[in-house]
Formats: C-alpha cells, structure tokens, sequence
C-alpha cells in the first residue's frame, strides 16, 4: 500500500515535471490543421514535415554548433579558472578568504538585466560584437560564483591529511592538485560542468543582445527568432526545441554515470 | 643520518602561542617521542618540522642546516598520518609507488621497491585493492609502507596507531618497533598514549601547554618525574598526591621528611608502590574502601585516608568489600616530593 502510494507520487511528479515536454513532443509531430484544433487530440496522423523544414529551411545546424561551441568553452573556462582559485581557498595559507567567498557571492547578485547594458557596452568597445567571444566571456564570468561556491565546498571536504600526504610525498602544489585533489573533487567537476553547460546552452538575455547573425547566434535566440510570414510557427519550434533538448539529455545521463562513480569512488574515509 | 636540532622554537596561531620557546636535539637515529595530553602542540611540532606549517620564530636543523624555507619535499621526511592519508582513488600497489612516481623513479625500480615493501610489511596479496577494502591493520601498514619506500632521512609519525583496536595496537607496538631496528632512521613519533610512549621511544619529550616539561629515557621520567604535571602523566594508573602537612607526624617517614618541614610540599605515590594488606602490622596506615577494580594479576583498591582517595595494589586473591577497614604501608624511598608552589621536584 505504501509503496503503491509512493510509486503514484512519482509518477505524478514526473508527469508535472515532463509534461511540458511531451506537449511539446506531441506539438511537433502535429500537422499544420491539428495544431489548432481544439480539443488538442493525439496527432493522428503523426508528421514529421515540421523537422524535414526546420533542417532545410533555416540554419539550425550552425546555431546548435554555436551554442555547443560557447557552453562547451564556457564550462571548461568556468571550471579551470573556478577549480584552481576553489582550491586555493579551500587548502592553501590565502588570507581572507572568507571575504573573497563573499565578495564573489555578491557580484553574483546583480541580475542580468542591470548589466546588459553596460556589458553591451564594454563588449561593443571591445570590438566583439557578433562574436561567440563575447557570449564565452560573459557566460564565464556569470557562472563562476557558483562554480567557485561549489567547487570550494568540494575541495574542503577532502581531508586536510591528503593534502599534507601528498605535499610530503614530494608533490608540489602544482601536481597535489591534479594527481589527489582532481580526481577527488571529481563528482563536484561533473555536477557543476552540468550546471554550467546547462546555463550556457539556455541562457537567452545576453545572447539576444550580444549577437546579430547565426555566425554567433544561439539556439534560444535562434529558435525565438524562427521568421514566420503570417503567424507564429509553432509545429516547427516545438520541433526545434525537441532536436536541441537531445544533446542535453544525452549528456546529462552520461554525465550523471560519472557522478555516480565519481561518489562510490570518493566517498571513503582515507 | 640525521640530527635534528630546535632552536629557541616558537609558533603562534594568530595571537595564541602554541610552542613557546623549544630547545631540544634528537639525536641520529634516535626513536624520540612527544608526548602530551591532547591540545598541547604534537602535531604542531611535527608539522613544522614537514614543512608543512610555518614557523613564527626560532630555527629547525638538520643535522646543523637550517631547513627553513625549504618545501616539504625537498626535506627527504616521511610521514604517518593518524587517518593514515591513504589516496583512496588510488590502489594499494599505487599508494606504495606514489612517493617513488612523483620523484620520476624509473618504472621498473619502482616495481622492484614496491614489490619489496609489500612483503616486508605482508600486503603483497592486497595489491591490487583500494584502501577503502582494506582493514584498519592494513590500511596501516600501506601507510607505513608508503613512508618506507623512499628511504627518507627523517620518520614523522603523528598518532599513528590511535585509531586502531586495543589487540592490534599492541601488535603494531612490536611492529614498529621491528621497523625501526630494521631501518634506524631518526624517527620523531607523536602520542598522547604514555604507555605507547613509553614502550616504543629511546627518549620521551613531555609537553604541556606549549612548554617542553621533561625529556629523558621513560625509565628515567617514571623514576624520577621533574615536576607535578609528570609525575601525574606519566604511569597507569595515576600516581596519587598527598598533602605534605597530612605526612609529617607519621615517624615511619619522619626522617624523610625532616628537611621539609617549614615548605609547603606535595608527596606522591605510585598505586603500584602502595602495598595494601588485609592485617595490621608495622607502620601500617588504617584507610575505609571505597572501591575495588581486578584486572585479573592484581586487584586496585581505593581508600579513603585522612580525607583523601588514595589507590594501592594488592595480590590477585585479597577478599575486601566496600567499607571495610583496609591496611597499607607508604614505603619512604618510593616517596616523591614536589613543591607546592612551583611544582618542581624536591627529592
Ligand atoms: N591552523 C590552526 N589555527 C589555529 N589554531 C590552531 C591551528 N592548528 C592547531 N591550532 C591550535 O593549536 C593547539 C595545538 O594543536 P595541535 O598541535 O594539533 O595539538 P595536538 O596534536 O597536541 O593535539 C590547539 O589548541 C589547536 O587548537
Ligand atoms: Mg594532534
């Protein structure tokens, strides 16, 4: 019985959670007549029109590679800097250092809308305008508090001993990092690289003002600028939005694999 | 080969001074050990001689050097750490190779070592596992082995044995011990098990809030203990103390105590040296049980005499109940005899 009432309330909460995305499944096979009939039925029959015209009618290909290009190089930069600086806060003599968490927390408190402009601003003077660039550097620059809150959280809860081991072990800071303190924050590695990429692939604000063409165009951006001549194309956005969820998914149950390991594989005591 | 020398060492954590002024040498290949109750500085210590915390004023020598300055690993020291540092990504065989891998020890004698601690130490069946399948005892001896392997000049071992069972402390006690004959590197251990210090080390150090307060062979310390703190550490169970006033009319120690009769001083004794009997004889002191506690060879009795709980030794078969009168004999050679004030040794 309890586990009846258990199994029900999952299923609701995944019905919540995934509903919006069966919608929008469901939307995409749909044929121009039944999107708007009301009551929305099952498409019957189920079309696949919507995707043959996003692949040929518009650059979707270009705008997936930018995105991929500027989340893939945004994570590696928020991590590589957030995980060095991480490491340093949380093992080595920095003084301060609860005023630098800090004073990182609070930059993060600005929402996007008040530093668009003047971010727009330095970017254009910057001469990166239209340039993946531009998207990298701002995206790095928003995650890194989170990365750095994370990571440093992480990195203190690897015994202070390991550190101390590998120091007299003949390690310098340097090489303690990469061959104990790496390996070991790895499931803190993986879960912010999601978060990161996650942020990066579906932020919207900065790339709709930072970009202008699909040489840097992102997909969010992209897929709210689909060119409709008389309305709204809705089969072929929900279309769209399903092929850019794919490389999402994918990589967040590979990456939940590694977490996994990654926690089995740490989670002992020395 | 080394000799390692304090100089007028001292270490302050913000405003709080741990060490405060140390002056010591221990000498080549000597198995020297700091002992003290928890809190009293020993990891501190341990960690400036590592190199692995800073020095707030004073010098470290090795063998007449100054080390400051110089990193951890470049100070040819190895270390046991008490939760044993294990790397638990790593397998045993790599833990024992990590030392030897970071100092680009070619492959092959890498192997050779490895190979070579791992029997010396019986892991060579364990290999292959991480540390988190191994026991306690083994995940130890990778430990150990892993500061073997590399031949340092200097053994650093904090509190290497306290989080394993009573049996197996014991045994690694004895293995220890073996290692070290084995391989009479200087080795400077840190304890705040007295027993443990005292069975292992060729000289002990006691610290007490920041302050060296003996150092000499144990035999030496348990004999003669310089002051009250000591006195009171060293030794299981605890000596006891007695007011000095309480002793001077008893005239079996009349003439021990003669020349202290104006100062104000405190005598102690070893339980072990209080024999308590069931009858009345010669100089025998009359005391009230009030507690009795058989470790199986001998049975340890507290009375209450004069107002004091004092705790003596008896044979293993003495038939006392609580409450009942008991009898012992304070023998005036094993007496010692400290000053109130200062706490400095008298006699
Ligand atoms: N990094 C530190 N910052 C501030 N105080 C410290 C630090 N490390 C140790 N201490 C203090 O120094 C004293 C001695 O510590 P420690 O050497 O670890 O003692 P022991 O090993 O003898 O138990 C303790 O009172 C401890 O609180
Ligand atoms: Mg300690």
């Amino acid at each position: 019985m309890k586990r009846l009432v258990f199994a029900a309330l999952l299923m609701l909460v995944s019905l919540y959670c995934l509903g919006p995305f069966l919608w929008q499944g469901l939307t995409s096979l749909k044929t121009a007549a039944d999107l708007t009939r009301l009551p929305p039925l099952l498409p019957h029959p189920p079309t696949l029109e919507h995707y043959r015209s996003i692949f040929a009618g518009h650059p979707l290909l270009r705008i997936i590679a930018n995105s991929f290009i500027v989340a893939t190089a945004s994570t590696v930069l928020a991590l590589s800097i957030g995980s060095l600086a991480a490491f340093a806060l949380a093992k080595l003599p920095v003084p301060g250092k609860g005023a630098v968490l800090l004073l990182v927390l609070s930059t993060s408190m600005f929402p996007p809308i008040a530093t668009v402009s003047p971010l727009y601003l330095l970017i254009r003077a910057a001469g990166l305008r239209d340039s993946p660039v531009s998207l990298i550097l701002t995206y790095t620059s928003f995650t890194l508090p989170l990365t750095l809150w994370v990571l440093t959280h992480f990195f203190r809860n690897i015994p202070d001993e390991l550190y101390r081991a590998a120091r007299i072990d003949g390690c310098t800071p340097w090489q303690s990092f990469t061959r104990i303190m790496l390996p070991l924050a790895a499931p803190g590695i993986f879960a912010t690289a999601i978060l990161v990429f996650i942020f990066s692939w579906n932020e919207f604000l900065f790339a709709l003002t930072f970009t202008s063409t699909t040489a840097s165009r992102t997909i969010p951006v992209g897929i709210a600028l689909f060119p409709g001549l008389h309305e709204i194309p809705w089969g072929e956005i929900a279309a769209a939005s399903v092929v850019v969820t794919l490389p999402l998914l994918f990589l967040v149950f590979f990456f939940q694999r590694r977490i996994i390991e990654g926690l089995t594989a740490g989670a002992v005591k020395g | 080969m080394t000799e390692i020398g304090f100089h007028s060492l001292c270490k302050k954590f913000k405003k709080t001074s741990v060490i405060d002024d140390l002056n010591l040498t221990i000498e080549n290949r000597e198995f020297f050990t700091f002992v003290g109750p928890s809190g009293c500085g020993k990891s501190t210590i341990l960690n400036m001689v590592a190199g692995l915390e800073s020095i707030t004023s004073g010098m470290i020598t090795f063998d007449g050097h100054s080390i400051d300055g110089l990193p951890p690993g470049e100070r040819d020291i190895a270390m046991v750490f008490q939760s044993y540092a294990l790397y638990p990504h790593m397998t045993v065989r790599e833990n024992l190779a990590f030392p030897l891998s970071v100092r680009k020890v070619p492959s092959a004698d890498r192997q050779r070592e490895v190979e070579k601690i791992a029997a010396l130490l019986a892991l060579t069946p364990f290999l292959s596992r991480l540390p988190r399948e191994l026991s306690g005892g083994q995940r130890q001896r990778v430990a150990l082995g892993r500061a073997l392997i590399r031949k340092p000049k200097v053994f650093l071992m904090d509190e290497p044995l306290s989080n394993l069972d009573a049996k197996l402390r014991i045994e690694m006690r004895t293995e220890l011990k073996r290692l070290h004959r084995e391989f009479p590197v200087t080795t400077i251990y840190v304890t705040h098990d007295q027993e443990e210090a005292m069975a292992l080390s060729d000289r002990i150090a006691l610290l007490h809030e920041g302050a060296l307060r003996q150092c000499g062979p144990p035999q030496e310390v348990y004999a003669a203990p310089a002051n009250l703190f000591s006195a009171g550490f060293i030794g299981s169970p605890p000596m006891n103390f007695i007011e000095g006033t309480l002793l001077l009319d008893l005239p079996f120690l009349a003439s021990r105590l003669a020349e202290y009769r104006n100062q104000p001083f405190i005598a102690g004794i070893r339980p072990t040296d209080l024999r308590i009997t069931g009858e009345k004889r010669e100089n025998t002191l009359s005391g009230r049980v009030l507690f009795l506690e058989t470790t199986g060879e001998t049975t340890w009795i507290d009375l209450e005499w004069r107002g004091n709980r004092i705790r003596g030794k008896t044979g293993p078969v003495r038939r006392t109940a609580r409450d009942e009168t008991a009898y012992f004999t304070i023998p005036p050679e094993k007496l010692h005899l400290f000053d109130k004030s200062s706490g400095e040794r008298l006699w």
